[in-house]
């Protein structure tokens, strides 16, 4: 851009290479067009400016946070801990459920060697620890919801990441950010895992409905 | 009218504990010719192959879900009466009332006890 003071210099070099033109003329035209861009610039468009100036100024200082929070950090490391350690809750209690089980299964074979009242109250027993270790199958499956919220956010991080890592010639970050939200994740099968017990329906709930049919 | 008790079970669950805890609850009641399926299509074979008297499944599998095996069953000429109980933590209301269109038999929500198994077993064979 043409700084204030290169001004009589370059107009010099106009009037040489254009010795016909009036220079008189080109003065007006340039007082012209300076003016009419001080019409321009009104108080309004000042403001704007100064206001774009200032988004500038918020964006670079947010980058510029964002990079000192070590967002990489987050997707690099944190996420794929905790989704690890969540997979090490589930495998661990899964080992331990089996062989639960698997006690259970041998006392259920020594039932019918007792006598009186206690095979049946081994029995008892029995069925109420198979129907207490169902709570595996529960628990794997809100685990597997909360692994799937902390990959949607590892997802918005790495968009947010992308967003604040636009290279120095100013081209846009290339994403391939899935879409996100219940949608994506709202098959037509309709799965959608356990529900929590404050929200849910229970068996006298699914029976009033199904009834609710007939 | 009395269970059959020596009828062939078909349970489906792609959680292999789940599987053996409602294999053993099965033999708390008395039902002992209880087969596996790991999930929908591998039933659904099992189901075309074999002689069920009665489908136990889970919803939330993959490839083929629960509803779709129930679609399925519903759909082929020689199955399409048998009788079908989903078992599930699926419980919102849209999952009742999509499973009661498909055709469900009854509708056990997860955790669950063996009473409860026993009694809606009992209801759908007396209506079988």
């Amino acid at each position: 851009m043409l700084e204030p003071a290169q001004l009589p210099q370059r107009l010099a070099q106009l009037e040489a290479r254009y010795p016909a033109s009036d220079p008189g003329m080109v003065a007006d035209v340039v007082r012209a067009v300076l003016g009419s861009m001080r019409g321009d610039l009104s108080a309004n468009d000042t403001a704007l400016l100064s206001e774009v100036e200032e988004l500038a100024q918020t964006l670079a200082a947010a980058r510029a946070e964002i990079a000192a929070l070590q967002p990489d950090d987050i997707n690099d490391s944190h996420i794929p801990s905790a989704t690890d350690e969540l997979d090490a809750i589930v495998a661990h209690t899964a080992v331990a459920t089996d062989i639960i089980l698997e006690c259970c299964e041998k006392l259920d074979e020594l039932g019918p060697t007792l006598t009186g009242a206690a095979g049946q109250t081994v029995q008892d027993v029995t069925t109420r620890i198979y129907e207490a270790c169902s709570f595996q199958d529960i628990t794997g499956q809100r685990i597997t919801k909360v692994v799937a919220t902390l990959k949607a956010i590892e997802t918005k991080v790495a968009h947010i990441i992308g967003v604040f890592s636009r290279d120095q010639k100013g081209g846009l970050p290339v994403l391939a950010v899935e879409p996100m939200g219940p949608a994506a994740h709202a098959p037509a099968s309709l799965m959608n895992g356990p529900q929590l017990p404050a929200a849910a329906m229970g068996q006298s709930d699914i029976d009033a409905l199904l009834a609710s049919f007939d | 009218m009395a269970a059959d008790k020596n009828m062939n079970v078909l349970i489906v669950d792609d959680y292999k504990t789940m599987l053996r805890i409602i294999r053993n609850l099965l033999k708390q009641i008395d039902f002992n010719n209880v087969e596996e399926a790991t999930d929908g299509s591998d039933a659904l074979a099992k189901l075309k192959a074999g002689n069920f008297g009665l489908v136990i499944s889970d919803w939330n599998m993959v490839p083929m879900s629960g509803l779709e095996l129930l679609q399925e069953v519903r759909q082929d000429a020689r199955l399409k009466s048998l009788p079908f109980i989903m078992v599930t933590a699926e419980s919102k209301t849209e999952n009742v009332v999509a499973a009661k269109q498909a055709g469900v038999s009854n509708y056990i929500v997860k955790p669950f006890n063996a009473e409860t198994l026993r009694e809606k077993i009992e209801k759908v064979l007396a209506h079988a």
